[in-house]
């Protein structure tokens, strides 16, 4: 099976939403909530337990080519985010259960009936994704559209975007198409298009990666992402020493107690 | 009536509107500063722990228990009193029985508790946790009934395994926490193992304590715990960095504080001037065990107030 991937593509997005329409509606999500959050036109707000697609509205200074084209109106740009189907995936690591794995198609799915609710997952995504439903007491996050994918289909926020931005297909060719989209860009005075796609961090790369302007921070989307299994060899050999100090100081105590028992005979 | 705008102002918006063309957008009013760019406005990147009541209480009993089957191995292997021994011992197989349920009512879906056992996952401290809770409740409830049915040799050996077990117990907490995308959690993954092992161990000293033991050994033991957690203080004190800062700003920086005085200064200082005073020791016994639990609130509510700064994970 080819790895297949996720290029989403903020330049081409008018932020309309059906990603995130298209994606409820298939993986039958429950609804979290109507909320008015005074930002801009987002009121999703975030990733979680029951949203696998969230589309950003970013409100910048004004820059000439995006967004409005008056130098006094700021720019406005939209960007769909999902689950980022890291190469070393945080929530895989740490699941105690194996419920979350790597599938075929490379993607991270976790399996609802192994899943027990142990949250783990959950602080170890670097990006915030995956969340634990409160009333069905399991972890969610976007299923890359596993059961679409078997059938061969391409999953429903790609094929509900109607402006290509969102893009799915083979990773590899995704990635070639991502540098021909910014060669474009620059070449036509978008010199600040970037692609977020953490390759020299230890996440290793994302199955879904992002082309966007501008600094990626306004995109909440982190510079330099880390996996905590790097955290790991560093905090065994804490919890090495400590166990062994434990053992050497109770047992030194000890003697010490009972030599001086004895000293008292 | 007074106004910051003059009224023929209303008449202006008033023709634009007509002609389709208010140069006033409702998303940034003329003069105000445009968004700030460093974040998406200011919202969290990662999820806070979604764990309750029950996992400090959890880190608070099994750390007391896996401390205190190293006690009662050490002391048995020197010759200390029996009674010691069989309390440290039942101290262990009763913290050990606490802590499975109160992970287990943790769970979104407590029934399925036996995936724990799905399979072993050395890369994931919760599946080591989970497998070592397993061998260390097995093991300490086996050396507390087989003396209860006088098997002396079983016994011995249960308690040989609850000992090793238990040191896993007593410091892995640390790692569960440490390695995880929490700010405040992860900057301090190589001290956190090592401030709850010496949680542990002045909260499995302490019970005994109060159990109206009074080895000069134990004493030993606490003073050495309470020294390292008043340096633990001093040391939490100095960091400046800003995944530090729920340590020592806001309402977990106070149950911080608190959890830290009870668990340092005060017993250090209860023991060294109260080291002829019976009472004075039990005294430093119960602060020491107040400030365990405290210390073990406090790290669980400060990943919490950590999880909803985006600005750690935007340097």
């Amino acid at each position: 099976m080819a790895v297949t991937g996720f290029l989403t593509d903020s330049t081409l997005c008018i932020g309309c939403k059906a990603c995130e329409v298209a994606c409820k509606e298939w993986n039958d999500v429950p609804d979290d909530g109507f909320v008015w959050s005074g930002l801009s036109y987002d009121n999703t707000l975030a990733l979680g337990h029951s949203t696998y697609r969230h589309v950003k509205f970013v409100e910048r200074e004004p820059k000439a080519g995006c967004g409005g084209n008056a130098s006094e109106q700021l720019t406005w740009e939209f960007s769909s985010d999902v689950c980022k189907h890291c190469e070393n995936a945080g929530c895989l690591e740490a699941c105690p259960t194996g419920s979350i794995v790597r599938t075929e198609f490379g993607s991270v799915f976790v399996q609802p009936d192994i899943c027990n609710g142990c949250g783990y997952c959950v602080v170890s995504c670097p990006f915030g994704v995956v969340d634990r439903r409160p009333e069905d007491g399991r972890a969610f996050k976007c299923t890359f559209c596993y059961d679409r994918q078997k059938a061969g289909a391409e999953p429903a926020c790609a094929k509900a975007c109607p402006t290509g931005s969102i893009l799915f297909g083979r990773l590899d060719d995704l990635e070639r198409a991502a540098d021909r989209r910014i060669a474009q860009l620059h070449a036509s005075g978008m010199t600040d298009a970037t692609i977020w796609n953490p390759k020299e961090t230890s996440v290793g790369g994302t199955h879904a990666f992002f082309l966007v302007r501008g600094d990626v921070r306004a995109y909440n989307l982190p510079p330099k992402p880390e996996v905590p299994t790097t955290l790991l060899k560093q905090s065994w050999s804490a919890a090495a020493v400590a166990a062994g100090a434990m053992a050497g100081l109770s047992l030194m105590a000890f003697l010490y107690s009972s030599n001086s028992r004895r000293g008292a005979k | 009536m007074k106004s910051h705008i003059p009224e023929t102002r209303l008449d202006e918006i008033r023709n634009q509107a007509a002609l389709g063309q208010l140069d006033a957008k409702g998303v940034r009013p003329p003069g105000s500063p445009f968004p700030e760019t460093n974040s998406y406005y200011g919202l969290p990147i990662v999820k806070p722990p979604v764990w309750t009541w029950e996992i400090p209480l959890y880190f608070f009993a099994g750390g007391a228990a896996g401390a205190s089957s190293v006690i009662a191995l050490t002391a048995q292997m020197t010759g200390a009193s029996k009674s010691l021994v069989r309390d440290a011992r039942w101290i262990a197989a009763i913290g050990a029985a606490v802590s499975g349920p109160l992970l287990i009512l943790d769970l979104g879906r407590p029934e399925r508790f036996l995936n724990m056992l799905r399979v072993f996952k050395p890369q994931s401290p919760m599946s080591v946790g989970a497998w070592t809770l397993t061998a260390f409740g097995t093991a300490s409830a086996g050396a507390v009934i087989a003396e209860l049915l006088r098997m002396k040799r079983a016994g011995d050996a249960a308690a040989f395994i609850a000992a090793l077990s238990g040191l896993v117990m007593a410091t892995y907490t640390g790692v569960l926490i440490g390695a995880t995308a929490i700010p405040v959690w992860s900057r301090h993954a190589r001290s956190l193992p090592i401030h709850f092992g010496a949680s542990a161990l002045a909260s499995a000293t302490a019970l005994l304590v109060l159990r109206g033991h009074d080895e000069p050994a134990l004493n030993v033991l606490g003073l050495a715990a309470a020294a390292f957690e008043t340096y633990m203080g001093i040391e939490i004190e100095s960091c400046d960095d800003i995944e530090s800062e729920p340590l020592r700003k806001g309402p977990t920086g106070l149950t911080t504080r608190i959890g830290g005085f009870f668990s340092g200064p005060l017993p250090l200082a209860l023991r060294l001037l109260g080291i002829r005073s019976k009472r004075a020791r039990r005294a430093a016994a119960a602060s020491a065990l107040l400030g365990s639990l405290l210390t073990r609130v406090a790290w669980i509510e400060a990943g919490k107030a950590s999880a909803r700064d985006p600005l750690p994970h935007l340097q």
